[in-house]
């Protein structure tokens, strides 16, 4: 039992790694991004990539992995995304439109990756040893994963919470209209946002390939997984994300362990519908007035 | 019924008898495709029922439409086989009337989460009651050929043209089309929208699974991988956008042309497919929303020819 609580534990970690990144573009960016899964497998790739060519750690990978995602998701943002947001009547129009352009980006990449890739399964070995906590013992890379995860999302709420830019964030995901008001550029802080976001997905991506098997056509799960953690933890809220993704990741290992490895979807839609049916809001956020 | 629907109403039906005349012309190649494109007529059109009204994007097809291929595959031997798409159509409506009443009362974003994952859903909760029976994938061997399956397949479509007509005309059409608009005008002029948006719901799921039950004989062996395939919903998706919403003929404007490229495409080049599923998408987007309709119009517009 404990050994299910701490194998959960340290894939939840990389769960709320990803579900911030997701948070960000959703929370922030006000884009819904059903690309965000294909994102991480190309973060996954270049890990692999740079791994098994080169015999660079994938550790070090996210130095070079981390910002040219940046670079690309501010781009998508710019070019692709930006035109929707000015074109959009109402918020609903804005959703409709974004989770019809990101699906047909979503799709484009999987193309792209497995004609880049082929559609086999990819996996590496790295830091494959055991390492011993409290008398069990755990994959060291998962360990590894776990705690850089847990430094990047640790640096990512210290940064939003207590710096100016950090601030103008929050703004723009409480109200962008307000936001504009008090003067901060509404859209440069979205690309940045999402731009951010993107790249915290992807670098999520590298962490999780080092002990998951990946393929080009994975990347969905992952988005739908992000998905049901940010809305159980109340969109734009990442103290809520942290804490569903530990849920989430707890909830997947004791299925996986003890009913079948087959059903770790149906673990998630479990939570999802009791968070549909009793807090739609989230764990954490408030009722709509 | 003015002059009009009755003009569209013979024209429709002599259009029908005539595809209907196909497999004495074609048993092969062109019937294959031709009943491909009388699939997704079915599944575009009903499709667009429930999502051209309400905005709401439904990726559940591919649960439904699995869901009735399973309902044949244990049920060909023992029941008659006409019962089996009856049978899927029930299962089918039961299915999107829960997945309704827990998603439709909530904005669009959750129903299209939810129902992005429904297919893969159901499929681990099948082949987990499979593993624990002992039991994989099944044989579904009858006497029922392409041709038949064609011909079901287009009085289907008949009767979803027909639903599709009949709901567009009654109160529960109205209704839609208030609740697409502005769901709060709708609420406020005491519309009851999370009834309305479920109802329509299951008779786009119902039409979905009866077409999974007509189609399992078509595959012959049946296993939950190919059965709840998700591609399948979005392929539905794109072809009803393609086409436009907003009329009913629309759907059929998106399916011709998209079979025809997706057969063409993954002849040549089957690892593209996804590519151009992804590129139809971004079209759609930025090119040509409202699809084929929302081009006529517009084009109706510029000229001034055809008032409505």
């Amino acid at each position: 039992m404990f050994f299910i609580l701490i194998t959960g534990l340290l894939l939840g970690g990389t769960y709320a790694l990803i579900a911030m990144g997701l948070n960000l573009q959703y929370g922030v960016a006000r884009i819904m991004n059903l690309a965000n899964g294909e994102m991480l497998v190309a973060g996954g790739f270049a890990a692999f990539w740079v791994y098994t060519a080169g015999q660079v750690s994938p550790i070090a990978a996210l130095i070079v992995v981390a910002p040219v995602a940046f670079v690309v998701n501010w781009l998508i943002y710019r070019i692709m995304l930006r035109p929707l947001v000015k074109r959009a009547k109402s918020r609903g129009a804005l959703e409709v439109d974004s989770i019809l352009a990101t699906f047909g980006l979503s799709f484009a990449l999987v193309g792209i990756m497995s004609w880049m890739f082929g559609g086999g399964y990819f996996n590496y070995s790295y830091l494959a040893q055991r390492v011993d906590i409290f008398g069990s013992s755990y994959g060291q890379n998962r360990v590894v994963a776990f705690s850089i995860a847990s430094l990047i999302a640790a640096g990512l709420w210290l940064w939003l919470s207590y710096t100016r830019a950090g601030l103008r964030m929050r703004a723009v995901a409480v109200s962008p209209e307000s936001a504009r008001l008090v003067g901060i550029d509404v859209t440069a802080v979205s690309a940045l946002a999402f731009g951010l976001g993107g790249a915290v997905t992807a670098t999520g991506g590298a962490l999780i390939s080092m002990f998951f098997t990946l393929d080009a056509s994975v990347g969905v799960l992952f988005t739908m997984k992000a998905l049901i953690i940010v809305i159980m933890g109340g969109v734009g809220d990442i103290r809520g994300t942290i804490v569903a993704a530990l849920i989430l990741g707890i909830a997947e290992t004791f299925v996986a362990r003890v009913i079948d490895p087959g059903l770790t979807l149906a673990a998630a839609y479990v939570l999802f519908l009791g968070i549909l049916l009793f807090r739609p809001q989230g764990l954490f956020g408030k009722k709509p007035t | 019924m003015s002059t009009r629907d009755i003009r569209n109403l013979i024209l429709s039906a002599l259009a029908f008898g005539v595809v209907a005349l196909l497999p004495f012309y074609d048993t092969g190649y062109i019937l294959s495709i031709a009943t491909t494109m009388a699939m997704f007529t079915v599944l575009a059109t009903s499709w667009a029922l429930f999502s051209g009204p309400t905005h709401y994007i439904s990726l559940a097809t591919a649960a439904f439409f699995g869901l009735g291929t399973f309902v044949t595959g244990y049920g060909f031997q023992t029941m008659p086989y006409w019962s089996l798409p009856m049978i899927a159509a029930v299962l089918g409506a039961g299915l999107a009337g829960l997945v309704g009443m827990v998603t439709l009362r909530l904005s669009g974003v959750y129903f299209v989460i939810f129902t992005l994952g429904l297919a893969e859903l159901v499929r681990q909760l099948v082949t987990w009651v499979q593993n624990r029976t002992g039991q994989r994938g099944m044989y579904v061997l009858t006497s029922i050929t392409e041709s038949h399956i064609y011909w079901q397949l287009l009085g289907m479509a008949a009767l979803v043209f027909l639903v599709g007509w009949l709901i567009g005309r009654s109160r529960l059409g109205f209704a839609l089309r208030i609740i697409g608009n502005d769901e709060t005008v709708a609420k406020h002029s005491g519309i009851n929208t999370a009834l309305a948006k479920v109802l329509l719901f299951m008779v786009s799921g119902a039409a979905a699974a009866t077409v999974g039950a007509m189609l399992a004989p078509r595959y012959i062996y049946i296993e939950p991988s190919t059965a709840f395939a998700p591609l399948l919903s979005f392929q539905v998706v794109i072809m009803a956008l393609l086409g436009g919403t907003g009329r009913l003929w629309g759907p059929l404007a998106g399916v011709i042309p998209f079979t025809l490229l997706w057969e063409f495409i993954s002849r040549h080049a089957p690892n593209q497919t996804l590519l151009l599923l992804g590129l139809a998408f971004l079209l759609i987007v930025y090119v040509l929303p409202g699809g084929v309709v929302g081009l006529q119009a517009r084009l109706k517009r510029r000229f001034g020819q055809g008032g409505h």
